[in-house]
């Protein structure tokens, strides 16, 4: 990497609104290449509004959205495909289609994007379903045989499917006791180091964000209040930042790490 | 890009060795695969193999798999093979891959239709016998739900049986009239059509007195509630089913059927005599217009005719039907929204059962019936 990170994702001034009052307001915001951003902020900030706007689900009312150098809204059709092909969504629930095995969700986006055989199409999936932790015999289960911590790592492996270069999480160890979420943020780490990826994440957990994240964003009143690593966010002055990393929770938090093993 | 760049084979003191370059990536995979595969044939004699992937730039989990593909493809001849020279950075990826351990998928073990046919037939007919079971579950309990309220009015969900009668019954009559006058229309259309032959045009008010009253109007009033009603009942429980709504409901000391199902049910056996009986006297209607427009029969004569070919007792046998029919439609409706499991596929899928199976159901009943009103002479 060549001194000054190359920024994969770039938003300014961005509005974004439904009938009245904007949900972001004026909101920049880079991504480096390589980086695992946690995007916090309270219900209802628009962390999600953020996220699908620049998936291009929700349509902008001013600024610019730059994605891997091409701003969607003006590339054409090819170049709007070229480009989602190169980021994998991990939704909040997983949206697996409940029709398909998970093998065949994994498989899906290949099968629309790629000309490959069928046995290729199939063991390249397979792997994919064992390097988020499944195994092959998981691969034929339907989604309603999942529970809720396999529907997430099979999201993340059809997320994967493409071997993108951007990965957008949704809340994804919402939903997951403690003992998994801290594997699937392991796992997501291991995942980032090995294919090289830069993960956009929302999330609400701090252990999340100080276990993996590179850096933290934190969206208030539809703008990002403060951005840096999250040993910086203490720091902040803005209130919902304060409350956030030094309420109760957070402190709760440090006194758990503070005590001894016993 | 040449494939040469992407995979280059040569032998060196009897050893395989194969130069890969360029990008091994998804975009190229299918080149690549061929490529790979197409290596078996080559130098089958050399005993060991070294894939040098020194050249390549771009390299993701497809290159990885293909890479591994070569090494065990190798190895499972029992000779030796490895991946020298790959770029540090795309290590991890090759060594997550080769913990990956995939058997050749078996093909699935070749079935015998002499065997197969008759076991799926088999299969559904016992099916069959056991869908039954849980329309009597529920016939029982809707039973026992309505004895306990007819013990305690007060148990009756009035807000909510006065909400269902509005969605299938009120909301209903539009289109149940106008289904019913057009069948009206119609059958009076085709009697006059074919009657006239023998000049016994007259005979089509009986035709249609008596063929609406007894059976085609709450024929067609009950299978169009069994696809207005029924399955819309059917979507709503199921929906319920699948977000825990029922499970919660039971938790907190009440009972689904009583609280979901005896409303709903109420409000179709309540619902349904009153479409019948509005759909027969649309599909009157519009037998007399026709008869009228059509036939030159004029209004009068018909009302005349139909006093004499008519009485009470075609109407009450029509009437007497529709309870039945809303009950049969309702039960069916409700247990096959409580059967939903987790997934979208199989709320459709329920639903569309229920529609089917209340529809068969209540054409068997009014043949039921039709033996029973002979029997009785009615």
């Amino acid at each position: 990497m060549d001194g000054v990170p190359e920024t994969i994702i770039r938003v300014r001034d961005l509005v974004v609104g439904f009938g009245g009052r904007p949900v972001l307001d004026g909101l920049s915001l880079d991504v480096r290449r390589g980086e695992i951003l946690g995007l916090v902020g309270g219900s209802g900030s628009g962390k999600s509004v953020l996220l699908r706007t620049v998936i291009g689900l929700i349509p902008k009312r001013q600024g610019a959205i730059e994605v891997l150098g091409v701003d969607p809204d003006h590339a054409g059709e090819e170049a709007r495909r070229a480009i989602e092909r190169r980021w994998g969504i991990l939704f909040q629930h997983g949206a697996l289609f409940s029709s398909l095995t998970a093998r065949e969700n994994v498989e899906f986006p290949m099968r629309e994007y790629l000309d490959v055989s069928d046995r290729l199409r199939s063991e390249v999936a397979t792997a994919k379903l064992e390097m988020v932790g499944l195994t092959p015999a998981d691969g034929d289960k339907l989604p309603s045989q999942l529970s809720g911590g396999m529907t997430k790592r099979v999201a993340l492996a059809r997320a994967l499917a493409l071997d993108p270069e951007i990965v957008f999480l949704d809340e994804p160890t919402s939903g997951l006791d403690p003992i998994s979420a801290g594997d699937f943020d392991v796992l997501i780490r291991t995942l980032q180091q090995t294919l090289g990826l830069t993960v956009f994440m929302i999330t609400h957990d701090l252990d999340s964000l100080h276990a993996i994240s590179n850096r933290v964003a934190v969206l208030a009143e539809g703008k990002v209040v403060a951005i840096g690593p999250v040993a910086t966010m203490a720091a902040s002055e803005h209130p919902w930042v304060k409350t956030y990393f030094r309420g109760k929770r957070a402190r709760l938090r440090e006194e758990r790490l503070a005590q001894p093993v016993s | 890009m040449d494939p040469e760049r992407l995979l280059h084979s040569g032998i060196v003191d009897g050893r395989l060795v194969l130069s890969a370059g360029g990008s091994w990536t998804a975009i190229r995979a299918r080149e690549l695969e061929l490529l790979v595969d197409g290596l078996g044939g080559k130098a089958s004699d050399a005993a060991s193999l070294s894939l040098d992937m020194r050249g390549v730039d771009a390299f993701d989990t497809f290159g990885a798999w293909l890479a591994e593909r070569i090494v065990r493809d190798w190895r499972a001849r029992g000779r030796e093979a490895q991946i020298v020279g790959l770029a540090e950075r795309y290590r991890s990826l090759l060594q997550d891959v080769q913990r990956t351990n995939i058997k050749a998928e078996e093909g699935a073990a070749k079935e015998n239709w002499l065997v197969s046919v008759p076991e799926r037939i088999g299969r559904s007919v016992v099916a069959l016998g056991r869908d039954f079971v849980p329309f009597l579950d529920m016939l029982g309990a809707v039973v026992a739900a309505a004895g306990r309220t007819l013990l305690r009015p007060r148990l009756l969900r009035m807000t909510s049986l006065v909400h269902h009668l509005d969605r299938v019954g009120w909301q209903a009559v539009p289109i149940v009239l106008l289904i019913t006058f057009l069948i009206g229309g119609i059958i009076a259309q085709q009697g006059i059509f074919h009657f006239r032959k023998f000049g016994a045009d007259v005979y089509v008010v009986d035709m249609v007195g008596i063929l609406v009253l007894r059976e085609i109007g709450v024929l067609i009033v009950a299978i169009m509630v069994a696809g207005r009603s029924g399955s819309s009942y059917t979507a709503e429980l199921g929906s319920m089913k699948m977000r825990e709504e029922i499970d919660a409901l039971r938790t907190m000391g009440r009972d689904p059927v009583e609280v979901l199902i005896l409303p709903r049910v109420i409000a179709l056996v309540v619902a349904l005599p009153i479409l019948t009986f509005l759909g027969s006297m649309a599909a009157l209607y519009g037998g007399g217009l026709v008869a009228w427009a059509y036939g030159g029969m004029s209004p009068d004569i018909f009302i005349a005719r139909l006093k004499e070919a008519i009485s009470l007792t075609h109407f009450s046998v029509g009437m007497i039907k529709a309870p039945f029919m809303a009950l049969v439609i309702g039960i069916v409706a409700c247990s096959e929204g409580l059967r939903v499991k987790g997934s979208a596929e199989s709320l459709g899928l329920q639903t569309t059962t229920s529609v089917v199976k209340s529809i068969f159901l209540v054409i068997v009943l009014d043949g039921v019936f039709a033996m029973f009103f002979a029997a009785i002479d009615m």
